[in-house]
């Protein structure tokens, strides 16, 4: 067991598949930190190009629609590419690559092409202004063919990812910017130092896990709001209201069983995340458990999302449009009285 | 070449340049008799450009086609009654009917689905191309794409790619004169839009007469060989003319009728065929044989597809995700 970072889980999960499969290889700006390049803009490439070389950790020009293509053509012919984006904004500049050209390859063919390429993106509000802050889940999960997972834990991350590489379909992975760790600082940070197995382990898709069992509100909170929400839960047991907290851990696949058990039990839900109110993820999942297990509930569903507006830069603005411990707080507490 | 080698080959070529030209007219009357759901976009006229490229290449050479694929695939090997059979929405199409008329392909020849986002292909061809270097084999890959394709980003983010990387990848710019109905010269200021950009990335380049089949294969050859050897991409410009409109609705009141008899008699299937009987490789009237035998096949294949099974609805949950064969 060593305790580690989600940086250097996620770096561990890429160099351990690399050195199994020699078709893995990773692609991205600036990924390399030969000749004093990053090692990725968050640092989770760092020291692999030393490992593996400049041919399996190739850094591009800034050009994501290249990066995105190159994915695709290579994951279809043999490969398993792990692609990095610097900030997930910029899924939107390689959108026609992976929602027409990865997501649909394998059914166009007829299930005679697959396409296991993995895209990597820093997600999350860091006040760094409206293009590198969005939390872009609820674009992806839409897209029949795509795979959309969001490891909140170094075990998660270090699990999921390498079942992302493993697998024969394109996978979104989102990491939170602000649950990253290691020695790259990051403001506004948590310490997501935690245990992982020395031993080689994967996670299956499709599996949540509830992080905190409680008896009156089912919250379903993802990536940093999963952290929020248990701080949340810390604070309102003491005023004996009892929160049971699961991370959904995959989008797409998503473990509704897992929730619905819960709703049964609690008879509330909430649905926490920094993806937008309207249309994210939780707007699905809202639908999904009013159609299959609303006469379990007893009261309304509850969305604690991002306001819609773009995020703001100034960090007061930016703490208010996320959804804070506050909140959560203060919306599971109406949710009590509903 | 040696003569009889020679002679081989273009009679090879003629015969399935023909079975393109074949292929695509009977698809024509087919849709106009509504017998067949979707769209077209045809190729003929351009037959020279599919053959020219891809008659020498490799099953494990791949190509990457556009909305208007069915010369490039019947040149690469793809079976003509798998094609037909997709044209119907049949079951035994070659994309089991999910994908139709832009998206026809066959792995096993090559042929990754077509592409009908303009300039789509490029930089996924780009991503074969280096998947193949760092496999360590000499695999080439084809990416057809028009002229309209050259003022996409992605055009220009895959040419760029392929350079610093010196990636084994063909560009070939069909340059039919109009993207839809706007043509390219309203919309690009070179004469070359696609060949004299190459410069400006470091890339080889050549402006090739597209209806002269010989003359492409010439040119192909040369780039081939630079790809296999390792020296990267090659831009090939192919001036040519489509003969029917953009799709199955467009009657190209855009175009003059004597530009449109300007191009007729460039027909590349004629200049082969004149060729051929100069050179004594075959008499008009073996040539002839040889077309009424592919009308024959093409006829059949229309049979055959009109016979086959149709998918069922439920076959639309299939292959969403791969799906681990037995087979």
């Amino acid at each position: 067991m060593a305790t580690m970072s989600v940086v250097e889980a996620l770096n561990g999960a890429i160099a351990e598949e690399m050195r199994r499969d020699a078709s893995v290889f990773c692609i991205g700006e600036d990924i390399s930190d030969l000749n004093g390049g990053y090692g990725g803009a968050f640092a989770v490439t760092r020291g692999l190009a030393e490992e593996f070389g400049a041919e399996r950790i190739v850094n591009t020009p800034i050009s994501e629609i290249l990066i995105g293509g190159v994915c695709v053509g290579a994951a279809m012919t043999g490969m398993r590419p792990i692609g990095d984006l610097q900030y997930g904004d910029f899924l939107f500049c390689m959108m026609d690559q992976l929602v027409n050209q990865a997501a649909k390859m394998c059914y166009m063919s007829n299930g005679t092409v697959k396409v296991p390429m993995v895209m990597r993106c820093p997600c999350g509000a860091t006040t760094r202004g409206a293009q590198h802050a969005q939390s872009l889940e609820g674009f992806f999960t839409r897209v029949p063919g795509l795979k959309v997972i969001c490891p909140a834990t170094a075990y998660d991350a270090k699990g999921l990812l390498k079942q992302a590489i493993r697998d024969d379909n394109p996978v979104i992975v989102f990491e939170h910017k602000r649950l990253y760790g290691g020695k790259r600082v990051e403001l506004g940070a948590l310490s997501t130092m935690s245990d992982v197995p020395d031993e080689e382990y994967t996670i299956e898709f499709g599996k949540a896990v509830v992080r905190r069992e409680g008896k009156d509100i089912t919250v379903v909170g993802n990536l940093l709001m999963q952290y929020r929400a248990q701080e949340a839960a810390a604070r309102l047991e003491k005023e004996g209201i009892s929160l049971e907290v699961i991370d959904p851990r995959t989008l797409l696949p998503f473990d509704y069983e897992t929730v619905i058990k819960s709703v049964e039990k609690t008879g509330r839900l909430m649905i926490v995340h920094e993806d937008n109110y309207t249309g994210g993820w939780g707007a699905q999942l809202s639908a999904y458990i009013a159609e299959h297990a609303i006469y379990h509930l007893d009261a309304p569903i509850r969305r604690v999302a991002t306001y819609d507006v773009p995020i703001p830069f100034a960090p007061i603005m930016e703490d208010h449009v996320v959804p804070s411990v506050d909140r959560i707080v203060e919306e599971a507490r109406e949710l009590m009285l509903a | 070449m040696k003569k009889d080698v020679r002679s081989k080959k273009l009679l090879g070529m003629y015969e399935r340049m023909v079975l393109i030209r074949k292929y695509e007219e009977r698809i024509y009357y087919l849709f106009l008799e509504g017998a067949m759901p979707g769209s077209i976009h045809q190729s003929h006229g351009q037959e020279a450009s599919a053959v020219g490229i891809l008659y020498d290449l490799r099953d494990d050479d791949y190509m990457g086609s556009t909305h208007r694929p069915a010369g490039h695939d019947l040149a690469k090997g793809v079976s003509l009654k798998s094609m037909m059979c997709e044209m119907f929405a049949k079951a035994n199409g070659c994309c089991g009917a999910k994908g139709g008329a832009m998206h026809t392909g066959d792995i096993t020849k090559g042929v990754i689905p077509a592409n009908a986002i303009v300039a789509g292909n490029m930089p996924i061809m780009v991503g074969i191309a280096l998947g193949a270097k760092m496999r360590g084999t000499d695999q080439v890959a084809v990416s057809y794409f028009g002229d309209g394709a050259t003022n996409e980003g992605a055009f220009h983010e895959a040419l760029n790619g392929a350079a610093i990387w010196k990636a084994g990848v063909i560009f070939v710019c069909e340059n039919n004169l109009y993207g839809a109905s706007t043509p390219i010269r309203t919309t690009c200021l070179l004469a070359n839009p696609a060949a004299d950009r190459g410069p400006a990335y470091g890339i080889p380049s050549e402006v090739v007469d597209g209806n002269d089949v010989i003359a492409v294969n010439e040119a192909m050859d040369r780039a081939v060989s630079r790809a296999r050897a390792g020296e990267g991409p090659t831009i090939l410009e192919l001036k040519t003319y489509r003969i029917p409109g953009h799709s199955r609705s467009d009657a190209c009141a855009y175009r003059t009728r004597e530009e449109e008899a300007e191009w007729a008699a460039k027909d590349p299937i004629k200049r082969l065929a004149a060729v051929l009987v100069d050179e004594k490789v075959a008499t008009a009237v073996e040539l002839e044989a040889i077309d009424e035998r592919i009308e024959q096949e093409v006829e059949d294949s229309v049979e055959f597809a009109k016979n086959s099974p149709d998918p069922k609805p439920e076959d639309a949950f299939r292959h969403v995700y791969w799906e681990e064969r037995n087979n």
